[in-house]
């Protein structure tokens, strides 16, 4: 009596071709991915309904943190080191080769100029602890952040958006300082910064 | 991972065996799989949403040009108060009249709620436009842009928002105001800073009309 035996399949897929094409889109999700800058300080963006997206490119940001310290980040490096030559020429300073790498290197501007020499020498580890306590002075006898903005528009044209990211809790007469000293210098249209929320149905 | 399978079931003495090797890329396709995942939500998910407002050059100047075509009923002012509260009144304000100032919350029962109604003519047009949009596929995206903006231009039921933020608002506050201009399809908003009239409305809803009898009324 001869049993019929089942056959015993090797149920083996091959997952080669599989892995070729997860490895392609990999690649192709690493290639287009954008990283923020890393911020200096954390800040939580209001909801809104907009859906427009923030530009790609040409944008100054500022940022406003609860305490009120105030940052900018410029996303064109050739901009970043014009506008410290600039600025640098404002105060009597000159920047070494090495200091405006380090420059470039930071993603947010947030440095009183008179210390600015000294913080470009440091290490970016010990820069970036630094640049949380600090912030570019706001007041009206020292306003650094109008010249920057100024040399900022003055090296990247007309086309350049400002951009006005800030915490939620900000309070607003932080905010509006900041909108005062763009006003005076003639700046008038701003993007602010916001995370989407969906519309109410039924409009 | 790796099998390495014999082919033949015995092998025949002094031939080389043939051997075939298979790697299982099972566990690999998983992690490019978990990988790819991450990527796309960086890409798609960070990109924060932008608000763009153009605020006035110099705001002598452009209240002087905006003054004469909007008639009192249609100018709303917000003042925006401490504690996620905001301040309404309509048209111009009543110093003696501590009642015509409304207080309300951000939420969609408060402010949104009297937006919408205050501007029912061009919601209710908006609403239709919408509507049309999503039966007619063949509507453009341009035409709808050029559409919703003649209804929002109608110069005589458009409502003009003023946004008056105090010293003890915060920027959500500001940003939830003109969220909801966006929401009610109200073009035309300003953003103002407190004036003493504004200071004294406060004060006399505060004190329930008592500071207004005893305070000097400021120049309307």
């Amino acid at each position: 009596m001869g049993k019929v035996k089942a056959k015993k399949q090797n149920t083996f897929i091959d997952m080669t071709a599989m892995s070729d094409v997860t490895v392609l889109l990999l690649t192709f999700f690493m290639l287009t991915a954008t990283f923020l800058p890393k911020e200096p300080v954390q800040v939580l963006t209001p909801a809104s309904v907009s859906e427009v997206k923030v530009p790609e490119y040409n944008t100054m940001t500022i940022l406003i943190t609860p305490k009120g310290q105030v940052f900018l980040n410029l996303d064109r490096p050739d901009i970043k080191v014009a506008v410290l030559d600039s600025m640098g020429r404002d105060y009597g300073m000159t920047f070494t080769d090495r200091q405006k790498r380090a420059f470039i290197e930071d993603s947010h501007i947030g440095v009183p100029m008179g210390q600015m020499s000294v913080y470009l020498n440091k290490h970016q580890m010990s820069r970036n602890d630094d640049i949380r306590q600090m912030g570019i002075p706001t007041d009206s006898i020292n306003n650094q952040l109008a010249r920057w903005v100024t040399y900022a528009r003055r090296a990247s044209g007309k086309e350049m958006r400002i951009a006005i990211k800030s915490d939620q809790i900000t309070p607003y007469p932080l905010v509006s300082g900041v909108i005062k000293t763009l006003v005076e210098l003639k700046e008038n249209r701003y993007s602010l910064i916001t995370t989407l929320r969906a519309m109410p149905s039924g409009l | 991972m790796a099998e390495i399978q014999q082919s033949g079931g015995e092998a025949k003495k002094g031939k080389p065996k043939k051997q075939l090797l298979r790697v299982d890329f099972t566990p690999m396709v998983d992690m490019n799989m978990l990988l790819i995942t991450f990527f796309m939500f960086c890409t798609t998910l960070s990109k924060p949403q932008v608000m763009d407002i153009a605020m006035p050059a110099d705001e002598k100047i452009t209240r002087d040009e905006d003054r004469p075509d909007v008639k009192d009923s249609q100018t709303i002012t917000l003042i925006l108060g401490e504690n996620d509260t905001v301040f309404y009144y309509d048209g111009a304000p009543k110093f003696d009249d501590y009642t015509s100032l409304k207080v309300t919350n951000y939420s969609p029962e408060g402010l949104r709620a009297y937006l919408l109604q205050r501007n029912q003519f061009i919601v209710d047009e908006m609403r239709e436009l919408r509507k049309e949009k999503l039966e007619n596929k063949r509507m453009t995206d341009e035409e709808f842009k050029q559409r919703s903006k003649e209804i929002k231009d109608n110069k005589a039921h458009r409502k003009v928002v003023i946004i008056k933020p105090t010293d003890e608002s915060n920027y959500k506050n500001l940003v939830d105001a003109l969220d909801e201009m966006q929401i009610c399809s109200i073009d035309v908003y300003a953003i103002a800073g407190m004036t003493e009239g504004d200071r004294f409305l406060l004060n006399n809803y505060a004190t329930r009309g008592e500071y207004g009898k005893n305070a000097v009324q400021p120049k309307k």
